[in-house]
């Protein structure tokens, strides 16, 4: 059998396993169907929060996105794993305490106004819809490489199967089929790293492997990426910082502050059975996450390493990487570059008319460094290589046997439809719930909230796909500015709503305006007003990263900062807290007499 | 808020801030800031700082969540707030 035939089976295999599961599950029991994680074993419940969590973003893209970046890449490890801390400590245990559904819930009763819960749910679908653009890139990339299509066709054909999976529903909300998912994606994602790990250094364990020599040699890994990376003009792979450490250290920020402020992630630990197992829980789905995280610089760096070995004989032997047949000649090229250029994601471009590939930093200003690339005859790096296919292309790379890079294919997929399919469950929720029956139309029928909210998940699939059909970054690029707007808005209104006796509706409201608004006009100004292509602006305010050379993925810090500065003034200026609210604060503080959960599903 | 009570709130701010300290100082302070410097040590074939930064830092996260529950726990009990 073939590899497209090995890849249909294994990804048909698995998704047989989750409806299976779901079936059988649903049969089994409805009530687990509304309280996620009731009754299950908290580590069962930390695997599946991991599968949901762990979306195209973490699998299909990060890992590239670390290979180019290097030593800057951490910002994504530490900044999506870090957030766990504050989530378990700051949020999880009080809004468990607190007793409802969802974050507007939450900030209505909090903050005792319709208007604060609406602005809730209005910063939340801004989040959200930037954040399913980043999964609908990922899974574009996914199924173009699956199928053997176009990238954009890809995107149409995950449009329509993502919303199929999110009007089936249900399936998502069944622990026992996360957890399920959660095992596909961690095999697939560790499997060929530890082929790798073991094939480059003699040890299997990637994290190890990392910081061990090569095999054969007394060179660690990392030391001979370096030596590379160096060789061909790219900055030092260990200590390249992303922009600046200003920029580095806000960047991260965002995503940790972001990650305890979106809703699908709390959600999860509205529905423990008790406070306390809400402070543990968190820490059970940071393990399962972590085993992701931390194969991921392994994966990152080593494929980094395969791909200039690919393309370049000269780089192992430490050889010059000059000579003119050192660089791979195209009509030998591996297979796996021939299936990827298929989806237009990988793109050679014969500069210097040789026939053969030049793979460099050609943007390089060192003039020694320009002057071997002129006496080489180089006329510009010749490959053009989309950093999202490289944990796809990963296992095919090192030419890993088929089962493997069919496995792989399974996981990406497997994690681009469940958080894509969850988030658009949020979206509807919020829209024809949230919004529509609370605020506007309060007699809305049981059915017409329904199809209100199936009309607004169709709408924002549509939405998501054109964007992600010319997306403002890379899918874990476009993922950071959802969370960027999480941490403007959402974040820092939640922190106030618990450790503030004194902060009111008008304080909290203006916050999250100021927070998302200057956030969103500084992300709008380098990407295009909500997305569109051709209407930056940057240009006008003095060009790209103008404040602080601070990136707009990164802003949301900025804005988190501004959100508290403007609650407190406003707050200041404004009536008090009503006293049953202060006194409502003080209980959530204490976790004894947590009940069960209430309000509407 | 009876005395009980602040002292109880007291304490959970005390162990808060405690972790958080920690947490910053090996993410944003080994890992980020203090690198550089760091990278001059090595563990095995790391740079220390980009072991911090992409690895050491996540497995701390995690010790700290489990070493807060438990602390937590202990809080709860003490003060007579816990859960039955």
């Amino acid at each position: 059998m073939g590899l497209q035939g090995i890849t249909y089976l294994v990804v048909g295999i698995t998704f047989a396993l989750y409806i299976g599961i779901a079936i059988w599950a649903r049969a089994g029991s409805t009530k687990e169907f509304y309280v996620a994680g009731g009754g299950v074993h908290p580590v069962l419940n930390g695997m599946a929060t991991g599968a949901d969590w762990m979306s195209a973003a973490s699998f299909i893209s990060m890992a590239g996105l670390i290979a180019g970046m290097g030593y800057g890449g951490a910002l994504f490890l530490m900044g999506w794993t870090g957030g766990y801390v504050l989530l378990a400590m700051l949020l999880a245990p009080y809004l468990r305490k607190f007793g409802k559904f969802t974050v507007p819930q939450f900030f209505g009763t909090r903050y005792y106004s319709k208007g604060a819960s609406t602005v809730a749910v209005l910063c939340l679908l801004m989040a959200s819809i930037t954040y399913i653009i980043g999964q609908m890139t990922g899974v574009g990339v996914a199924f173009s490489r699956f199928l053997g299509v176009s990238n954009s066709t890809g995107i149409y054909i995950g449009m329509a199967i993502v919303f199929m999976y999110a009007v089936f529903g249900g399936m998502k909300g069944i622990t026992y089929t996360q957890v399920a998912q959660y095992c596909v994606l961690i095999l697939a994602y560790t499997v060929p790293a530890i082929f790798i790990s073991m094939h480059l250094t003699g040890n299997p364990i990637p994290q190890l492997g990392l910081g061990s020599d090569m095999v054969g040699s007394n060179i660690s890994l990392l030391h001979k990426l370096d030596m590379i990376v160096q060789d061909l003009g790219f900055p030092q792979y260990t200590t390249s910082t992303r922009i600046s450490t200003l920029n580095m250290f806000v960047y991260t920020v965002s995503l940790m502050i972001g990650t305890a402020g979106l809703p699908h992630v709390i959600v999860r630990f509205f529905t423990v059975p008790k406070v306390k197992d809400a402070r543990s829980s968190a820490g059970w789905a940071l393990v399962f996450i972590a085993i992701l995280y931390t194969t991921a610089p392994a994966v990152a760096a080593m494929a980094r390493m395969n791909l200039h070995k690919t393309i370049n004989t000269a780089v192992m032997s430490g050889g010059d990487v000059f000579a003119p047949d050192a660089s791979l000649v195209y009509e030998e090229r591996p297979d796996w570059m021939k299936r990827w250029e298929v989806t237009g994601l990988l793109k050679f471009e014969d500069k210097n008319g040789d026939g053969r590939i030049q793979y460099y930093n050609d943007t390089n200003k060192d003039p020694q460094f320009q002057a071997k690339v002129a006496a080489a005859g180089w006329k510009g790096s010749e490959l053009n290589v989309n950093r999202d296919i490289m944990v796809l292309a990963n296992p095919e790379i090192a030419l890993l046997p088929n089962w493997v890079i069919a496995l792989v294919a399974a996981g990406g997929l497997a994690a681009a439809l469940s958080t894509a399919a969850g988030l658009l469950l949020a979206i509807s929720s919020a829209i024809s719930h949230d919004l529509l029956k609370e605020k506007f139309m309060p007699d809305l029928s049981e059915k017409g909230e329904l199809m209100a909210g199936k009309i607004a998940m169709a709408c924002s699939i549509v939405v998501a796909g054109i964007l992600g059909l010319h997306p403002p970054g890379f899918a874990a690029g476009t993922v950071a500015i959802a969370f960027g707007l999480a941490a403007s808005s959402i974040f820092p209104a939640l922190m106030m709503g618990i450790f503030s006796k004194t902060m009111n509706k008008q304080g909290a409201m203006a916050g999250m305006i100021a927070g998302i608004g200057i956030t969103m006009f500084y992300v709008f100004a380098h990407k295009g007003i909500f997305f569109v292509k051709g209407t930056e602006f940057v240009d006008a305010l003095g060009g790209p990263n103008f404040f602080l050379g601070i990136e707009p993925n990164a802003f949301g810090t900025i804005g988190a900062i501004v959100n508290f500065i403007v609650a407190f003034a406003v707050k200041n200026m404004t009536a008090p807290v009503p006293d049953d609210i202060a006194d409502m604060v003080e209980q959530v503080r204490i976790p004894r007499g947590s009940k069960a959960v209430d309000g509407s599903h | 808020m009876t005395t009980d009570g602040v002292a109880y709130w007291k304490a959970v701010l005390a162990l808060i801030r405690n972790v958080l300290i920690v947490w910053f100082i090996v993410s944003y302070g080994f890992g980020i800031l203090l690198a550089p410097m760091l990278n001059n040590i090595h563990l095995g074939g790391y740079p220390l700082g980009f072991w911090f930064a992409q690895q050491g830092s996540m497995y701390i996260f995690v010790a700290l969540i489990f070493i807060y529950a438990k602390k937590m726990g202990k809080i709860d009990q003490k003060f007579d707030v816990h859960e039955d």
